[in-house]
């Protein structure tokens, strides 16, 4: 596995799986990829949906096992 | 044992005065010592600035001098931590006394930086301090109509903070008699009026009810004072006539300073609540100072707190902690028009808010004062 940031995520509700993205993507780097954790199937769509808009880019989406999604975010801007 | 705190807001004082009622005997003979090292000698019910802001509350009500609330047998000194020697087991202080430990709180919170989008600091009012609320209440009182316009920042601290003085500033414009002149214009940063999918599904409703415009994905990127325009990350344009902000916050700078975490928001276990990486074991993290992905609340800091203090209490008299944090936040909300709700959740169970009544905006009120008991640690 790449060199990347992991925000976890999992169990939150307030301010949510998309939040906590928000917030690490603010202070990474140009270039920089991040991996989200979330327990919220919402993050499946509503995480895409935000990056379509603002230009950033979805690297990839995967459920493990536990129910557990791994979205990989490239920063573009 | 000697445990010393840094940081008398609400997770510290709450903490430290919990663990000194359970450590009572202890105390006092001499086989656990609790230090609170603070940078004010007063203490603020910070949740209390919303009505400041609106003109209903004034500073003085929500202070307290620190030392008035702590149990007898906690050391306090006005004199902030500088510097954090984990590996030594101590810290120094401003003054320069340096403190030796054998388990260290770290319960310093968050501060609002609206200095860190450009534009942010000179042309929007917020209320996250008492001169800051008097100064959104001045703007409002003088407010003529026009478009007032909300912004929110990430992360921020009271997440109900943006429905509640939406909602409150709709009761004082109408009560102004300035409705027909004011359009409210508030976004989000995600797709939905609140992080909170049930919180979002009631207050949506209420905002289509009220003429309150929504939109959604809307990150602030810089406010162009001069042309009086909001601009987003995602692209948007909006003018303002009056700005309105839930300014983004970062932990303290002696956090940073002290390479402790980024943006000053300590690594911290979910369910321990010490702190993560190779010094962890003497070291707990409460409130707004850890990373945890839940709300920056006044409600998190007291339930980790009392978590942490059976934990530390439990270990002293048996070697052993008792609890894992569940994750808990109880937030009120308030609603308008007298009205308010309430929403409790959880890492596993979201919320299930009810709705609006007037006898929880009495009890939001009646606990606005009952706040000081809970200070003190008893309720």
């Amino acid at each position: 596995m790449d060199d990347h940031a992991v925000v976890d995520a999992r169990g939150s509700f307030c301010p949510g799986p998309l939040m906590e993205l928000i917030v690490a993507l603010r202070r990474a780097q140009v270039g920089a990829t991040i991996e989200l954790l979330s327990s919220d199937a919402g993050s499946a769509k509503d995480v895409p949906e935000w990056l379509n808009k603002v230009g950033h880019m979805l690297e990839r989406s995967e459920q493990d096992g536990q129910g557990v999604w791994h979205i990989f975010v490239r920063k573009m801007k | 044992m000697r445990i010393v705190v840094v940081g008398g807001g609400m997770a510290g004082t709450i903490f430290a005065n919990n663990l000194a009622r359970r450590l009572s005997s202890e105390l006092r003979a001499g086989k656990a010592r609790i230090t609170m090292l603070t940078a004010s000698d007063r203490h603020v019910y910070q949740p209390g600035w919303l009505y400041v802001a609106l003109g209903r509350m004034t500073p003085d009500e929500l202070e307290r001098e620190q030392a008035s609330l702590l149990e007898p047998g906690i050391g306090l000194h006005v004199d902030p931590v500088k510097q954090f020697n984990l590996a030594d087991n101590n810290v120094v202080t401003e003054a320069g006394k340096t403190h030796e430990y054998d388990l260290l709180v770290i319960a310093t919170g968050s501060r609002p930086v609206p200095e860190d989008i450009p534009g942010l600091q000179e042309n929007a009012i917020h209320c996250y301090s008492a001169d800051n609320a008097m100064k959104f209440y001045d703007r409002l009182n003088e407010f003529k109509g026009g478009r007032i316009l909300v912004t929110v920042g990430l992360p921020h601290k009271c997440p109900m903070i943006p429905l509640e003085i939406t909602f409150c500033m709709h009761d004082f414009v109408r009560e102004r008699g300035l409705l027909d002149k004011t359009e409210f214009y508030y976004t989000y940063p995600i797709g939905r009026s609140h992080s909170l999918e049930n919180v979002a599904k009631w207050a949506s409703p209420e905002f289509e009810q009220l003429g309150i415009r929504q939109e959604t994905f809307f990150n602030l990127k810089e406010v162009d004072g001069a042309n009086a325009v909001a601009r987003s990350e995602e692209g948007s344009e909006i003018k303002y006539d009056l700005l309105v902000t839930v300014p983004p916050h970062r932990g303290q700078k002696v956090i940073e300073a002290n390479n402790l975490g980024a943006n000053g928001f300590i690594p911290t276990d979910r369910a321990s609540l010490h702190m993560q990486g190779e010094h962890g074991n003497n070291v707990i993290v409460l409130g707004d100072t850890t990373n945890l992905p839940i709300s920056k609340a006044g409600s998190t800091a007291h339930f980790e707190a009392e978590v942490a203090a059976e934990n530390v209490a439990s270990l002293i008299k048996t070697g052993r902690a008792v609890r894992a944090y569940d994750g808990k936040v109880f937030c009120f909300i308030e609603a308008g028009r007298g009205r308010a709700t309430y929403a409790m959740f959880n890492y596993s169970k979201p919320p299930q808010p009810k709705a609006p009544n007037a006898a929880m905006h009495a009890f939001k009120m009646a606990y606005n004062k009952l706040y000081w008991a809970s200070a003190r640690g008893v309720l």
